[in-house]
């Protein structure tokens, strides 16, 4: 099944390099919706399903870690895999981030080969035997 | 504490792994030194952020707009002729991403520290000036014959409050050859 993948970043240069990453790594993806805040990522989903969110930390208005807490405590979003990407490699904000449920974090600057490392387990996790 | 030992080879590596994985280019280091706070005329594209914690202080990126426009053109691989919107933001990614990195490098030395949102300025004759007695760490480094100039002051918080004011001539839209 193709993926649709929601990147939420305010700088709309990362947002960019992440749909061309994105469509580098070779995953089945369908739609890569892109929003430039938490607030535009809540609004969005009221009308698009996505298979996963790929937000940034620092933003302004509502940042990533909001939103991640706006998800994880909707019953219709919670089961939305939230990966946190973001310059922050301290383990305050990641820390707050695993413990409000976000599925893995990827460091700035990123690889194509770290994205695809990080999301194909996500994505397309090893059924259990 | 003397912060230049530890800030030098962060900024070093911070600028050659963000550089190398986002732009896939090697820059080369040039020279170095320490600024007062002494006022100094731009021209150009110059980025700040801020960084708060027990210790407090601001990174900055500044270019020229050619070199800016190089950047944003490497960097989104499209095609960038003049210092628009799509330019200043990819400098001021840029920005987050270098600062990050080093703000990342330093916690291990001065506890955690908050990173502000970036800012960035873009024109001529303006001057860019930081309230209290701070001395600025400054590293250049070459892109051919590009020099991105980085500059970055930390001190504890309560001895140097730091403040970067902008006291900008009227911006203008450079159209720039590449």
């Amino acid at each position: 099944m193709d993926a649709d993948i929601l990147v939420v970043d305010d700088s709309a240069a990362i947002r960019k390099i992440l749909q061309r990453v994105l469509r580098q790594t070779g995953m089945a993806i369908r739609t890569i919706y892109e929003a430039g805040d938490g607030q535009e990522a809540l609004d969005l989903l009221k009308s698009q399903n996505v298979d996963l969110v790929l937000t940034d930390i620092n933003m302004p208005r509502m940042d990533g870690l909001q939103l991640l807490g706006a998800l994880k405590a909707s019953p219709q979003w919670r089961q939305v895999p939230v990966v946190m990407i973001t310059t922050e490699g301290g383990e305050t904000k990641v820390g707050e981030a695993v413990k409000l449920g976000a599925a893995g974090y990827v460091r700035k600057p990123f690889t194509a080969d770290q994205i695809k490392e990080k999301l194909v387990g996500i994505l397309q996790p090893v059924p259990l035997l | 504490m003397n912060i230049e030992p530890i800030l030098v080879p962060a900024i070093r590596k911070a600028v050659a792994e963000v550089f190398s994985t986002m732009l896939q280019v090697e820059v080369v280091e040039g020279e170095r030194g320490i600024e007062s706070s002494t006022p100094d005329t731009n021209d150009g594209v110059v980025s700040f952020i801020g960084l708060t914690g027990a210790w407090a202080g601001t990174g900055s990126l500044a270019c020229s707009p050619a070199l800016a426009c190089r950047i944003c053109a490497q960097m989104l691989m499209t095609e960038a002729t003049s210092v628009n919107e799509e330019v200043l933001d990819a400098v001021a990614e840029l920005t987050n991403m270098i600062v990050g990195s080093v703000k990342n490098d330093l916690e291990g030395h001065v506890g955690p520290l908050g990173l502000s949102i970036p800012t960035v300025v873009f024109g001529r004759n303006f001057r860019t000036k930081s309230a209290g007695s701070s001395e600025w760490v400054v590293m250049r480094f070459h892109w051919q014959d590009d020099i991105l100039v980085v500059k970055m002051c930390l001190a504890p918080r309560g001895k140097n409050l730091h403040v970067v004011a902008h006291a900008p001539a009227p911006a203008c839209a450079v159209d720039v050859k590449i």
